[in-house]
């Protein structure tokens, strides 16, 4: 019997003991004539869980734990006296031999493995029965535990609410959990990466070229400053050019001149914007902008070296795709100025746009940049449209015509080969993905401490 | 402060006729409309921006849920496949089926058909149609039979007529053949439901989202069964129960920051923890679920807060001032009242997650698979990885597919967002 029919059947077992449970507690009340303290419902649950969670987690340290203790009874077996001593053989042959058992395999490559498979089976046969056994004793004695203190007076209720919390809790954990996840993975690695190449050539050494260093770790070709440039042409530069005016604009017009019903319809077209996923966007972007760009470079501008693969490109549609973050950003900040402030400037005379310009912006400045540095924050961890878009070629340029990379791009570069895990290459996309979750922390930090101070100062 | 008053006292009334003043009134008056102009025309712009996005899409796209066919004139009888009908209501089918010779009786058929140059108008894969027709109808094996069969990449391109033309002498004698053989009615162009039933292929005109569809579903299924308990519990116990102390800043920093994570970091915790410490098997539905449920729950999280907030206090202490517990008050108040919202927030981040694709990139899904994933932990691709793999193909006949599956997932986005619009506006409250 599998693990997963076993699990189905406790659950099972759960919702019948619910039911019992119930209609025990039910018919209990009119019987002594005093007030049950909870509902037959809670006595329901408090037997149910009992019933479940023991069983449950046993099942789980159970399946962990089975494996190991089958091996080392088949180890235990005369059949496997003939084994090589050598820890790597042998853990092949078992290996092969626990599919033969299983059936996953059907012929074996070494014949070593086809004598181990009567005592495998026998094995995981005897360690199977004990399992189910085990599981179905636990469920049924801590069931009937349960199940004989349903009584009147049972406070069942506060009980099973105690569960109910112990849950809510951990699942609020999961997200500390994961953010210990992603700290401790990229530090780990990080760190390894560092024993091997020199944190300040990483840092600050201006050549990179991991690809070429097969089997030595050249500590010259693992200078990141290409990279970290290239990002900042591309998501800092080129986007918040195109994203900040088109946003900005967007904003002020939807809010302070378009009649409510275009602001009605705009407003949404802008934010699908946000929502193409940005395999579309970098397909986009790869296929029709780019070769326009480069063409348009060679034909009007005449510059000859232009790459089909050009910053300007990917920064051009990741710009596009910024707008609606921007444009929701300053909408938020313009509409925190106070009205008399606008009232006043009105008042005195001034254009719609001269407030505007004079009074709306000026006061909103701090929200908006803080919407500005989450953009920018948002374009620099961005990665499909600068895979699909940009180059792979690590050039110090400042010419937007040019191939430059990013930081996410050379991460995956690095990680969808055919490499070993150990590699200086893979541990470098793990440092790489260290100082971009740095970057774009900081940012955030930063940008909602600007966005925080600057509502306070209108409330 | 006197000598203020005074001065402006003593300034003449200002003469708004005067011909400086309405220069500068009409100047300023100016600049007005012109700001007025340039918002608007950011606006038309960004949207300018959607529509030729999703015009260029659209327009290249739907060819590729057509496939131009050729008629194939098979005579089964006469073949080397020496199969009886009756052999194939055996067990062992799929094994005949699998030693016949289907690719070399494809190849005599057309050359049969169209002469030696008749290899070159069969797609590389029709025999697998030859196989699928007698596996779904064995009496063919004896008779002579015309089935219409995928064409290859060339006839598919001088399909389009005019507009290939004059680029190569080969593609030139491609449409004068075709107008040949479309007058004989030899060819057509029908629309096809291959793209939506196959899987992967390396011939454009074989493959089909099938695969990578059933992956999204697996993959969406393992992130929606993991985000949406835990997101839900932990707003829940964020807005409603959680003490004020160090624990609970510390949950709400974690939640915020991993909103702001970039998708990629996500990968690389994939690929660190579920593939190199928990040995998940690469290229899974299951690890790409975890992935992207990791990475939805803080959205799920954050809108299922604003939704419990908005659900006024009166009601909760009108449930606890009857005698209602607080899991009480939870169960059969806040939760039913703030489900919509809750709902809306999750369906957005469901479409955010399958809209992605760097994660699962490092995680390994972007492996050619040809067969559906069958299960949790086959190895599959998703929609997203797909359009990323043919983009990345040479063969210009992946153009037409590329762009097709980008209309599918975003036919897929526009109905979850739609649902979600539409949730929002039957169910919100205001209070």
């Amino acid at each position: 019997m599998s693990i997963f029919s076993l699990t189905i059947m406790v659950i099972g077992f759960a919702i019948i003991a619910w039911f019992t449970a119930r209609m025990r507690a039910a018919r209990l009340r009119p019987v002594t004539g005093e007030r049950a303290h909870s509902l037959p419902g809670y006595h329901g649950w408090y037997v149910a869980l009992w019933l479940a969670i023991p069983a449950l987690l046993f099942l789980t340290i159970w399946s962990i734990v089975m494996p190991g203790v089958v091996e080392q009874s088949v180890l235990l077996d005369p059949a496997a006296q003939a084994l090589p001593a050598s820890d790597i053989e042998r853990s092949a042959i078992m290996g092969e031999a626990r599919a033969l058992a299983d059936g996953s395999l059907t012929a074996a490559f070494n014949e070593e493995a086809e004598a181990l498979v009567p005592a495998y089976q026998e094995a995981s046969r005897f360690y199977g029965v004990i399992g189910i056994v085990a599981t179905l004793l636990l469920a049924f004695s801590c069931g009937a535990y349960a199940f004989l203190r349903v009584r009147p007076d049972f406070r069942a209720r506060n009980r099973v609410e105690r569960v109910v919390m112990w849950v809510l809790l951990i699942a609020s954990l999961i997200a500390i959990l994961t953010t210990i996840g992603i700290v401790a993975s990229l530090l780990f690695e990080t760190i390894r990466f560092f024993e091997r190449i020199s944190i300040l050539e990483f840092i600050f050494g201006t050549h990179w070229n991991p690809q070429s260093t097969t089997f030595s770790d050249d500590p010259g070709s693992f200078g990141a400053i290409p990279l970290f440039w290239g990002t900042i042409l591309i998501g800092a530069i080129i986007a918040m050019i195109v994203a900040i005016p088109l946003g900005l604009m967007s904003a002020v017009y939807l809010t302070q001149y378009a009649p409510a019903k275009v602001r009605s319809i705009m407003k949404p077209v802008l934010e699908i914007l946000a929502g193409v996923p940005t395999v579309v966007y970098g397909y986009f972007a790869a296929l029709t902008v780019a070769p326009a760009i480069r063409d348009f470079a060679v034909n009007v501008i005449g510059v000859s070296n232009a790459s089909s693969e050009s910053a300007l490109a990917a920064g051009v549609v990741m710009g596009v795709m910024i707008i609606p973050f921007v444009s929701s950003m300053a909408d938020d900040s313009l509409a925190a100025v106070p009205g008399a402030m606008r009232d006043g400037s009105l008042a005195m005379g001034a254009t719609n746009s001269e407030t505007i310009k004079r009074v709306l912006i000026p006061a909103a400045l701090p929200g908006i940049v803080g919407g500005v540095l989450l953009a920018v924050s948002r374009a620099i961890g961005e990665t499909m449209i600068v895979v699909m878009a940009a180059g792979l070629a690590a050039n110090l340029t400042a010419n937007p015509f040019e191939s430059v990379t990013t930081v996410t791009v050379q991460i995956v570069q690095l990680l969808t080969g055919d490499q070993e895990f150990d590699s200086s290459k893979t541990l470098a996309a793990f440092a790489l993905g260290l100082v971009l979750f740095i970057v774009t922390l900081l940012l955030n930090i930063i940008a909602l401490g600007v966005v925080k101070r600057f509502r306070e100062a209108y409330e | 402060m006197n000598t203020a008053i005074a001065s402006s006292t003593a300034r003449q009334p200002t003469d708004w006729n005067a011909g400086p003043m309405q220069r500068r009134i009409r100047a300023r008056y100016r600049a007005e409309k012109r700001f007025r102009f340039y918002g608007l025309f950011a606006v038309l712009l960004s949207a300018g921006f959607l529509a030729f996005l999703l015009v260029t899409m659209v327009s290249s796209g739907a060819r590729g849920f057509t496939q131009t066919q050729i008629a194939l004139p098979v005579n089964f009888a006469g073949s080397d496949i020496f199969l009886e009908p009756s052999q194939l209501e055996g067990e062992d089918r799929d094994q005949l089926l699998a030693q016949a010779d289907f690719q070399g009786l494809a190849q005599q058929s057309a050359i049969a058909a169209y002469g030696e140059e008749g290899l070159d108008l069969l797609s590389n894969g029709a025999w697998v149609l030859l196989r699928d027709a007698i596996s779904a109808d064995p009496t063919l094996l004896t008779r002579n039979e015309t089935l219409w069969v995928p064409a290859s990449t060339e006839v598919d391109f001088a399909a389009r007529g005019d507009s290939g033309a004059g680029q190569s002498e080969e593609r030139d004698a491609m449409i004068v053949r075709y107008a040949e053989l479309d007058a004989a009615d030899q060819v057509r162009r029908t629309l096809s439901w291959n793209f939506l039933t196959l899987a992967d292929s390396s011939d454009p005109t074989l493959v089909g989202i099938w695969g990578a569809l059933k992956g999204s579903l697996l993959t969406m299924t393992i992130t929606l069964l993991l985000a949406f308990p835990i997101g839900v519990l932990t707003a829940v116990y964020l807005e409603e129960y959680a003490p004020e102390n160090r624990w609970t800043d510390i949950i709400e920093v974690s939640i915020n920051n991993l909103a702001a994570v970039p998708s990629i970091i996500f990968g690389l915790l994939g690929l660190a923890v579920f593939i190199n410490v928990f040995y998940l098997p690469r290229s899974a539905a299951i690890v790409g679920g975890l992935t992207l449920a990791l990475m939805t729950m803080p959205v799920i999280v954050i809108a299922g807060r604003n939704a419990i907030k908005s659900v006024p206090p009166s009601i909760r202490d009108a449930a606890l001032g009857i005698g209602a517990s607080p899991v009480q008050v939870l169960t059969h108040h806040v939760l039913p009242l703030s489900l919509p919202g809750i709902l809306t927030g999750t369906i957005i981040g469901m479409s955010r997650a399958l809209g992605e694709t760097a994660p699962l990139l490092l995680i390994g899904m972007r492996a050619f698979v040809a067969t559906p994933p069958s299960g949790f932990t086959d190895p599959a691709t998703v929609l997203p990885v797909q359009i990323f793999l043919w983009s990345d193909e040479l063969d210009p006949g992946f153009v037409e597919k590329t762009s097709a599956a980008i209309i599918v997932l975003l036919l897929f986005l526009l109905a979850m967002n739609g649902i979600a619009i539409w949730l929002r506006n039957k169910y919100e409250q205001r209070w």
